[in-house]
């Protein structure tokens, strides 16, 4: 299936999981916490679809076709 | 060492940092310039000018994640130790406002949140209508809300009454390093303010920030007087210094300004030459 990763059309398994997202894109392992497996903070947040899928939900959550997604982290800012 | 008195604080001379605290939202902080990471060209010099400026809280922008360059920005602030005040840059409206602060809360875990909406990108002012709208979302949600607003006493006291933590009036519009344009707005809104109030925005270079102090503000966010200053290092330190000498001098009460000269040598006991 085909969603919209931070404006990009991207490929996804199907039935594919907001944590497996996470984890392909950022090369961390997460635990069904939505926490990294090595213990340090991820420092991501995701949207779907316009509303924050809290990490506690990532595991749960079943990406469908279309999904416009997106993942972001701090950078620099005023 | 000779203390006074400040506002209920003991203020040590020289070591003003660590006896007066910048305390908000209950988070006592030993500086009281808070730096943000915008403008630097270079992570390794950001790390060095946050270190020497003394700051203990340093803004941040949320952005979409990029394999290539992530993970050093968050690692550089959590290697020093630096609170994150992750802002809503870029949101011209309430909404975008409000979800970028919720993407920023889960993110960095932290409710903390600079809120900014502005208006367009030529001013960069903030949008009063969005801001007020924004507030109150944001803190019906749990947000403690750092309000970047204009330098209008009227907006600032609203802002506070919706519930915000902190409120943060420009100096000038973001970026212009003009200073701080209508000091007797700033004046009258630390006078009627029970939160902590932030003079963010306009900061050129040092004297502009003790004058904030001056002024009566709890402290001063800024970050390109630094990054883009043509030696962050340096301009990190004297900042730090600025903010804690205005803050001084708020203390210590100025002399009143005088028409006319005032001597300081007495007059009696002049040598008289024939």
């Amino acid at each position: 299936m085909n969603i919209r990763l931070n404006g990009t059309e991207q490929s996804v398994a199907d039935g594919a999981s907001v944590s497996t997202l996470v984890t392909q894109l950022t090369g961390r392992s997460i635990g069904p916490d939505g926490r990294a497996a090595d213990g340090r903070k991820l420092g991501v947040a995701v949207a779907r679809n316009a509303e924050v899928v809290p990490r506690s939900q990532w595991h749960a959550t079943a990406l469908a076709d279309g999904d416009d997604v997106e993942l972001v982290t701090a950078v620099q800012g005023g | 060492m000779n203390e006074t008195t400040f506002a209920g604080t003991h203020v040590v001379p020289m070591t003003g940092a660590v006896a007066d605290p910048f305390v908000v939202d209950g988070v006592k902080l030993g500086s009281r310039l808070i730096m943000g990471t915008g403008g630097a060209p270079s992570l390794d010099g950001l790390g060095a000018a946050l270190v020497a400026s003394g700051t203990e809280l340093t803004t941040v922008a949320m952005r979409r994640y990029s394999p290539a360059e992530t993970g050093s920005l968050f690692q550089l602030l959590e290697d020093h130790q630096i609170r994150v005040l992750p802002n809503t840059a870029g949101c011209f409206t309430a909404k975008d406002a409000v979800l970028t602060a919720e993407l920023a809360r889960e993110a960095l875990e932290t409710d903390w949140v600079k809120l900014e909406v502005i208006a367009d990108e030529h001013t960069l002012l903030p949008d009063a209508v969005e801001l007020v709208d924004a507030t109150e979302q944001l803190v019906a949600r749990g947000f403690k809300v750092f309000a970047y607003t204009n330098d209008d006493p009227v907006l600032a006291l609203r802002l506070e009454n919706l519930g915000a933590t902190a409120v943060m009036p420009l100096g000038a519009p973001i970026g212009t390093g003009l200073g701080i344009l209508n000091p007797h707005n700033i004046e009258l809104i630390v006078s009627r303010a029970s939160v902590p109030v932030v003079l963010d925005a306009g900061i050129g270079t040092a004297s502009d920030a003790a004058l904030a102090m001056e002024l009566g503000c709890d402290a001063v966010l800024l970050a390109t007087a630094v990054t883009r200053a043509q030696n962050p290092v340096l301009m990190g330190e004297a900042f730090k210094h600025a903010v804690i000498a205005g803050r001084l001098a708020k203390a210590a009460g100025r002399i009143p300004r005088r028409e006319h000269a005032l001597a300081s040598s007495a007059m009696e006991g002049r040598a008289e030459f024939l």
